[in-house]
């Protein structure tokens, strides 16, 4: 998805289905057995050739899952999953790590073309207005491919799929792997630590600005199988990195499960600004099918002066289940939430952000659009604390929601927890439809109703658009756009 | 270029518009006055198609094609514009943004290409120039801000640009101070051409100091009451629309 | 259902328990309140006092702060009802009172038979024998919430208070409840119902001394279609004192509500507003003052329900807090599908005197309607510096410019007090709290 446009195109020539990327690439796989055991979790880690501690790591989680229950205070509703019925690794057959993109084989390669990404360098490099994006491509449960390593290399950044990093960076894995959503966080994160397959992890060593943004490629296309990647961003004293990831999937009957953990961790000065353009497959109007997305994001302002910034324009999946979050114990720390959520058909969407202030003089500025349509549900849901000794901590919140049709919901659930009396928390909400009249004006000047609608929503949404990085912007946009069709009249 | 016959219109069940006729050529400029709650902006809604007015009779043909079997975004397309008594504010969408939807919504709808941003952008420029609209202006939200002279600047830009065959400005003229009244006048003046028309609803003559029309008419309770030359506003001006409630009643 | 999950009880549960038993054959009614009462009663043990983990009471953990239950009085003594002459709020307002000591009516310092014409006050014992069924059930309100349950179980005295049809009551009407002597629990419960095109001022105050009594109140009030009514709420409770109270509102159409409440006592309290419009273009204003220092707690919950189109609910609660106190602010606005163009507007603010003090606010919005315009803003935040700096250049000492400015800024709520004593008679309690900030 990153930084193509022609797929855009595409997408409008594809009217028959709203969603472009539900298309199966026919590929044998290898998979762990189905269901859920400590035979599993070996059968995954082996497969990795992970060391003793990595296994152990897992197995802890493992059992720790197992006492604990599914959450269930959030505004979703689902039928129960059944974890046995999962398949918990599945991978390309053909799968042997590949040393160049010719060993990869040509059907992956061909599907990544069809989704627009570009997994050779000189592609990219032959787009005159991109930008140069680096990428990694996981497929299922593996990381099929990962582009300018070598330029990444010669900067000191490190950037690769996880299981190699556990190979090849120890210290640092050990170090950090876990100390921003700990083995024991939530049931989903839990999970993810026992049986979470592939995913990216970046290091940017101090002092660095990362030469290209990073970007991950998530693609879920086994049936019943379950997606938890693991990502885990270190930007070192004095760095910056813009963090780009993108998600789809197939069409499939089924309900499929992506729990993902994401762990980012700022150390003094540093500066991480991670986008999330999510369009996993929501299901049909009717609400069958879709990705189930249960994710753990946070983000840690560990270092003194740090920013962590999230955006995200969740677009996709049946059920979307997430709060990136910022733990601002830095002094002078920063974190930014900037979101865009459209639920349309049967879509449930609960997220928002959680902005715990530690350090003194800690900032944080939520900014959320919530746009529902159809018979869908949308929920804010957000914690902002100050704990006693984060003195001066400021923060903004503004909420707004746009209802489209009569037959969707719109909620909005902050939690404002002050502690400290030099703290200042402003938080305001709305909700409210579009204008009949700002449409019928719209409308009077030749546009027609969906693209007086399309053109008002990117209006309400801009401040949040405007914090992608400009491709994803332009496609954000437009995917905007395609997620409401069918929504007027 | 526009001909409306024993049109009958009401809103909310309530009658307004009681068997209005209208007739206007191509390259002419009618003013139709009146006083307030006469049926002025209900007309120009009607034509331009808004929601809530429901035409109980009658019909409006622009060019031989039937207004009312069009979407208000058709009838965009086939030439009609109209400059909104309240022009509305859309925040987050820039003016110029705006225009180049528009321009291109009504370009594909009428089979033509799309403009490039290069040309679009110059075409802009040049407008907006002499209607003394900044590049700044144009970057802000739709309207989101500006002054009631800026926003009718605004609407003029867009009739500049769109170039469609018949204009219905509704009361133009409110919340405009003199010079703001001279810069819009001689916009929609720079307008007036042999294939454009213009219908022009006001409650003052002043506005006809500006713009001076062909024809003048003067409605009441839902109805042309009476038709005559530009002199007529004068009159108007001098006696009041007094005469006319009586005779309408 | 799974297993009982918690058989262990806390003493105050079994204390409650107890008590019910004790006192289930005297409390007023006949058999189907009896009934009533029995089931609101299991409703809450089963379930016992609410604590954090329960989302409604996450800041109000109930079964932490209520440690165990207080007996309550049988008997009213004479030496109680003269003690609490002394801690009767309003004595200047020109109003019809009726006073309950220690839960108990007093009818030596009440006027129940000097009711205006066109409104009828009958004691709850009485409708009860007529009418149980109306006067425990409370419609508009979560039957199971823990304190409405309680209530239901164990109101004993109270009053039923109906304006006929086009009737305008000019003198307020009011219910002031006081505690005095050993700490008891009180119950207390006043429905009142505002017929067609009638208007009432119904005011209601709590004081009492500083042991550690539980009072537990809830009013009822019906409007009919067009009525109007005021509701004037003095929370003044001894510092001692555990404050539960639940205000549960229904409008018809085209009513219209105002609510105006101070709240300056309890060591705990927990106040909730639940408000539902049922019938169409009926406004509702609720707001809010309240000063909390010590280690007080002060909790206010609302949950506006919009079931009916064209309504328009206003609520302001704006809170001052020193010490260690800590305040709670929850409001929840639901809109219905069939409440189209409904206008919603809530806005909490929290001022935090000390360093130690606490603000926790939960703004809701739920909406199920397109053509709303719904909003929320809550705001935390210290004294402005800028402001204080001002006025303390001007010459005022820092604890006055302090006060003026939590004057001006609760001011707002009190300003929307219409009747000039009470207006009065709060902004002077208010001005108390800010010289002795308990």
């Amino acid at each position: 998805m990153p930084a193509v446009q022609e797929t855009v195109a595409r997408v409008r020539s594809i009217d028959v289905d709203q969603y472009k990327y539900g298309f199966v690439t026919e590929i044998e796989s290898d998979r762990a057995e189905k269901g859920l055991t400590e035979d599993t979790v070996r059968f995954i880690s082996a497969k990795k050739e992970e060391p003793e501690w990595m296994l152990q790591w897992r197995l802890d989680a493992y059992r720790r899952w197992r006492t604990m229950t599914e959450p269930t205070w959030a505004r979703v509703d689902y039928p129960p999953i059944d974890y046995e019925e999962l398949y918990y690794y599945s991978a390309p057959k053909s799968f042997v790590a590949p040393k160049t993109l010719d060993d990869v084989d040509p059907e992956l390669l061909r599907t990544y073309e069809k989704l627009g990404i570009p997994l050779r360098e000189q592609e990219v490099l032959a787009g005159v207005e991109q930008r140069r994006v680096a990428v990694d491509a996981v497929f299922d449960s593996v990381s099929v491919a990962t582009t300018f390593k070598a330029e990444l290399a010669r900067a000191g950044v490190i950037f690769c799929p996880i299981s190699e990093a556990i190979r090849e960076h120890p210290e640092l894995v050990k170090k950090y792997l876990g100390s921003v959503v700990p083995t024991s966080d939530n049931f989903f994160a839990t999970l993810n630590s026992a049986v979470f397959s592939d995913g990216s992890f970046v290091y940017i060593p101090k002092g660095v600005r990362c030469p290209m943004e990073l970007s991950t490629y998530f693609r879920i296309n086994e049936r019943n199988t379950g997606q938890f990647e693991r990502t885990l961003i270190i930007a070192d004293e004095g760095s910056y990195v813009s963090y780009l990831e993108g998600c789809t999937a197939p069409m499939r009957d089924e309900n499929q499960l992506h729990a993902a953990v994401v762990e980012l961790v700022a150390l003094d000065d540093a500066e991480i600004k991670y986008s999330t353009v999510q369009n996993w497959y929501p299901g049909d109007a009717e609400g069958k099918g879709g990705i189930y997305n249960f994710v753990t994001k946070r983000g840690d302002c560990r270092g003194k002066n740090s920013k962590i910034s999230w955006t995200q324009v969740e677009t996709g999946s049946a059920i979307t289940w997430k709060y990136p979050s910022c733990i601002l114990r830095g002094d002078g720390s920063r974190g930014e939430f900037y979101s865009i959520a459209i639920s349309n058909g049967r879509q449930q969407v609960d997220s928002g952000t959680k902005m715990i202030h530690l350090g003194r003089n800690t900032t944080s500025k939520i900014i959320s659009k919530g746009i529902s349509a159809g018979r869908s549900n949308n929920t804010y849901r957000g914690l902002v604390s100050a704990h006693r000794k984060a003195t001066n901590a400021r923060n903004f919140t503004n909420c707004d929601s746009l209802l489209i049709g009569d037959k969707c919901g719109a909620h909005t659930v902050p939690y404002l927890e002050a502690k400290t009396s030099t703290a200042v928390f402003e938080h305001e909400a709305t909700t409210s439809k579009i204008s009949e009249d700002q449409k019928f004006y719209c409308q009077q000047r030749g546009l027609s109703e969906e693209e007086a609608v399309a053109l008002i929503v990117n209006g309400f949404v801009k401040d949040v658009l405007q914090q992608l990085p400009m491709e994803f912007a332009v496609e954000a946009q437009k995917l905007i756009s395609i997620s409401l069709e069918g929504s007027v009249g | 270029m526009l001909s409306i016959k024993n049109l009958h219109a009401s809103i909310e069940d309530k009658q307004i518009l009681r068997g209005l006729d209208l007739e206007v050529k191509a390259g002419e400029v009618h003013a139709i006055m009146g006083p307030n709650g006469s049926g002025k902006s209900t007309l120009s809604y009607v034509l331009a198609g808004k929601d809530d007015y429901e035409v109980t009779e009658g019909s409006a043909t622009l060019d031989g094609q039937d207004l009312f079997a069009m979407e208000p975004d058709e009838r965009a397309a086939a030439g009609l514009f109209l400059a909104f008594q309240y022009p509305l504010e859309i925040p987050g969408v820039a003016t110029m943004t705006f225009l180049k939807t528009a321009l291109n919504a009504q370009r594909r709808a009428r089979g033509e290409a799309e403009l490039p941003t290069p040309q679009f952008m110059k075409l802009v420029r040049e407008k907006a120039d002499s209607l003394s609209i900044s590049t700044e202006m144009l970057k802000r939200g739709l309207n989101v801000g500006f002054s009631g002279g800026e926003k009718k600047r605004n609407e003029v830009l867009q009739m500049a640009l769109l170039e469609p065959k018949l204009c219905v400005l509704d009361e133009t003229d409110s919340g405009l101070d003199i010079d703001a009244l001279r810069i819009v006048s001689q916009g929609v003046n720079a307008l007036r051409a042999q294939n454009r028309s213009f219908v022009v609803i006001t409650h003052y003559q002043r506005l006809l100091d500006h713009i001076v029309p062909d024809v003048v008419h003067v409605m009441a309770k839902g109805r042309i009451v009476r038709t005559g030359g530009a002199e007529l506003a004068h009159e108007l001006e001098a006696r009041g629309y007094a005469d006319y409630l009586e005779e309408a009643a | 259902m799974n297993a009982e999950v918690r058989p262990i009880r806390t003493a105050a549960e079994s204390g409650l328990i107890e008590a019910f038993e004790a006192a289930r054959a005297a409390l007023p009614g006949g058999e189907t309140a009896a009934r009533l009462r029995e089931d609101a009663f299991r409703a809450f043990a089963a379930k016992g006092l609410p604590n954090r983990r329960v989302e409604e009471w996450k800041y109000t953990d109930l079964r932490a702060i209520m440690r165990e239950a207080r007996p309550l009085v049988v008997t009213l003594s004479e030496a109680d009802v003269a003690a609490s002459r002394d801690l009767l709020p309003f004595g200047d307002v020109d109003a019809v009172r009726i006073v309950f000591v220690n839960g108990r009516l007093a009818p030596s310092l009440s006027q129940l038979n000097d009711a205006p014409e066109g409104i009828r006050i009958v004691l709850l014992a009485d409708a009860l024998a007529a009418d149980a069924q109306h006067a425990l059930l409370l419609e508009g309100a979560p039957a199971d919430n823990a304190a409405i349950a309680l209530n239901t179980a164990f109101a004993s005295d109270g009053l039923m208070i109906s304006v006929d049809e086009g009737v305008s009551v000019v003198k307020p009407i009011h219910v002031a409840n006081v505690q005095t002597g050993g700490a008891h629990a009180a119950y207390g419960r006043v429905l009142v119902s505002v017929g067609k095109g009638a208007s009432l001022t119904l005011v209601e105050s709590h004081s009492g001394d500083p042991a550690g009594h539980q009072t537990n109140t809830l009013i009822g009030l019906d409007l009919a279609d067009d009525a109007k009514a005021t509701h004037l709420k003095l929370q003044d409770e001894g510092l001692g004192t555990l404050h539960l109270a639940t205000f549960a509102a229904r409008l018809a159409a085209r009513s219209a509500l105002t609510s105006v409440s101070l709240s300056s006592g309890a060591a705990a309290a927990r106040q909730q507003v639940f408000l539902a419009f049922k019938g169409e273009k009926a406004t509702a204003d609720i707001n809010g003052a309240g000063f909390a220092g010590g280690r007080r707690h002060l909790d206010s919950t609302l949950v506006i329900h919009h079931e009916a189109p064209g309504c328009a609910s206003r609520e302001l609660f704006k809170t001052a807090l020193d010490g260690e106190a800590r305040s709670v602010f929850q409001g929840k606005i639901v809109v219905q599908p069939v409440a189209q163009k409904t206008d919603g507007k809530m806005m909490a603010k929290a001022l935090l005197l000390s360093n130690d003090a606490e603000a926790d606010a939960k703004p809701e919005l739920e909406i199920f309607a397109d053509d709303v315009v719904c909003g929320h803003g809550a705001t935390v935040g210290a004294i402005d510096d800028e402001l204080l700096f001002y006025l303390m250049s001007r010459g005022l000492p820092k604890a006055e410019a302090e006060a003026l400015l939590v004057q001006a800024f609760v001011g707002e709520v009190l300003e929307s007090v219409e009747h000039d004593q009470l207006r009065d008679a709060l902004s002077a309690r208010a001005e108390r709290w800010l010289r002795e900030r308990d």
